[in-house]
């Protein structure tokens, strides 16, 4: 699903946060990513979402080699993959209702009104509803505000999926509740999964298998 | 114990009402230091709305109520010192001073207004342009907005306004065209730090293009601040139309205008009549200074936004 080979990716080409990293994601597996914090983890889930156009390296994503991030991407490569922020606050739109936050990738791709049922579907599979989705950002908590977001990157069916910190930020009872949603989408659609994290007890009981982050020297 | 500071006899609170109760009454003056400024914001706004209406209102309802005749002069009454029959005086050729603010003050809200749409109009485009671009064509566009800048802009003005005929329309042209500027860096400064949000990555992830991108979630952030910058530049556009139409190049000379009537009456200040300058003077200050109260108030509301994340 997601061949990352020999990836060399920052922000100022002399110092690369990720040197020389190699990764598989093969169709339907579950791969925890761990690492400490500054390691470059969420770096290199940015390269592998398409959102961030590494330095040396190369990119296979559903068999084709990725040539363009960003907006360069095809519209179709990039909603292959879905993500999830570590922070909800800074990953939604603070002008957005939770209801129009869910549905504008729909909006976005010109999908509205076919997906708008699955939108709700979704709403409530991750326990939002009711006041709630009329609500803006800043009037809901974290928790509810990152359910928002996993419902928000489930909505076009991504095929693989990658949490940054997904659960971070939240409670025992929140992630729970999100790792299930999560679970339950991967196997109705037989979905990937990157689960970046330094969360060793929780990668260990979430994914098929757990890499530690190579430490760059 | 536990008590906010000041929270004494004076404070009631209604029983069983935990969450609503009131601030404590601090008893102290307004304009005490270590106040929170609210009742001085408070008086300012209500001040400055109260001015502002006013002279809408009467730019509004006066030219149908008093019809003006632009051309007409009466000699016999020339420079009269304030009465009940004019109670702003009269100018050299005898001419109402109060009616004639009056119209002079609707020539420059009109250009105020106009001028400041137009010139925040450009700045969005051009910032949100830069902005949302990003890179070469950024930086591209910045160093001809420096260009842009190096120029004198009353100079640009004056150069705008000499090309037509004098009229309301040139004058707000050469106010529009040459102040989108500040707007522009502005616009673009918000734009690139919105751009950097990780809610902008999750659109794109989402299949959004980079023209939805711009207009759903970067234009709307950026519009609170446009606004502003809008509405403060309202009295720099009067001050242009007063000062063009001082040095003559403004509204033609015989139409009431605050800066043509200033321009008109500098000979008579010297011998001793202050009113045909006085009054017109004040008509740019008093209106303009409101304006900019309101602005500050304005911008003080959307502005401390680190206040509500220290809630969160």
């Amino acid at each position: 699903m997601l061949e990352l080979s020999h990836i060399t990716a920052g922000y100022t080409p002399r110092a690369p946060v990720v040197r020389d990293l190699s990764l598989t994601v093969a169709d339907g597996e579950a791969l925890g990513l761990l690492g400490p914090s500054g390691c470059g983890k969420s770096t290199l889930a940015r390269v592998a979402a398409l959102l961030h156009r590494p330095y040396a390296g190369t990119v296979v994503l559903a068999g084709e080699p990725v040539r363009g991030f960003r907006f360069r991407a095809p519209r179709a490569r990039r909603t292959l993959v879905g993500v999830v922020f570590q922070q909800p606050r800074l990953a939604a739109d603070p002008r957005l209702t939770l209801r129009a936050l869910i549905a504008d990738p729909a909006r976005a791709t010109g999908r509205f009104t076919e997906l708008a049922d699955r939108a709700d579907a979704l709403a409530d599979a991750v326990g939002l509803g009711g006041d709630l989705l009329r609500r803006r950002p800043p009037e809901v908590s974290d928790g509810q505000l990152q359910r928002a977001c996993l419902a928000r990157a489930l909505l076009l069916r991504p095929r693989l999926l990658i949490c940054d910190e997904m659960t971070a930020m939240l409670d025992a009872s929140t992630t729970a509740a999100l790792v299930a949603v999560v679970e339950d989408y991967r196997r109705e659609h037989d979905a990937a999964l990157l689960a970046v994290g330094h969360d060793r007890v929780l990668l260990n009981r979430w994914c098929d298998s757990v890499r530690e982050f190579p430490t760059t020297p | 114990m536990g008590k906010p500071e000041g929270g004494d006899a004076t404070v009631e609170t209604a029983p069983g009402n935990g969450t609503a109760a009131p601030r404590p009454a601090v008893d102290r003056p307004w304009h005490a230091p270590g106040g929170d400024g609210r009742r001085t914001r408070a008086v300012r706004v209500a001040v400055s709305g109260a001015l502002i209406g006013a002279t809408v209102l009467a730019v509004l309802l006066v030219p149908p109520l008093f019809p003006l005749d632009q051309q007409a002069v009466d000699l016999t009454a020339k420079l009269e010192p304030p009465s009940w029959a004019h109670p702003f005086g009269t100018d050299e050729v005898g001419r109402d001073v109060l009616l004639r603010c009056v119209y002079g003050m609707r020539v420059s809200l009109l250009v105020g207004v106009v001028a400041a749409l137009v010139a925040s109009g450009i700045g969005l485009a051009v910032g949100c342009a830069a902005g949302a671009l990003g890179g070469r064509a950024d930086r591209l566009t910045m160093r001809l907005v420096d260009t842009f800048t190096a120029v004198p802009h009353l100079l640009m003005g004056i150069f705008i306004v000499a090309m037509f005929r004098p009229g309301i329309w040139p004058v707000i042209a050469s106010v529009g065209l040459t102040h989108w500027v500040s707007t522009a860096r502005i616009v673009r400064a918000e734009v690139l730090s919105l751009r950097a949000r990780p809610f902008v990555d999750a659109a794109i992830s989402g299949g959004a293009s980079r023209l939805r991108v711009a207009a759903r979630h970067l234009v709307p952030g950026v519009l609170p601040q446009a606004g502003l910058a809008a509405v403060l530049m309202v009295p720099h556009a009067i001050w242009h139309e007063s000062a063009l139409s001082f040095l003559g190049l403004g509204i033609p000379a015989h139409e009431a205008s605050l800066g043509t009537m200033i321009n008109g009456a500098r000979g008579s200040l010297v011998t001793g009549e202050w009113w045909p300058t006085l009054f017109p003077g004040l008509f740019i200050v008093v209106p303009t200074l409101a304006l900019a109260g309101l602005a500050g108030a304005w911008r003080e509301r959307i502005n401390p936004r680190r206040r509500s994340e220290l809630v969160l």
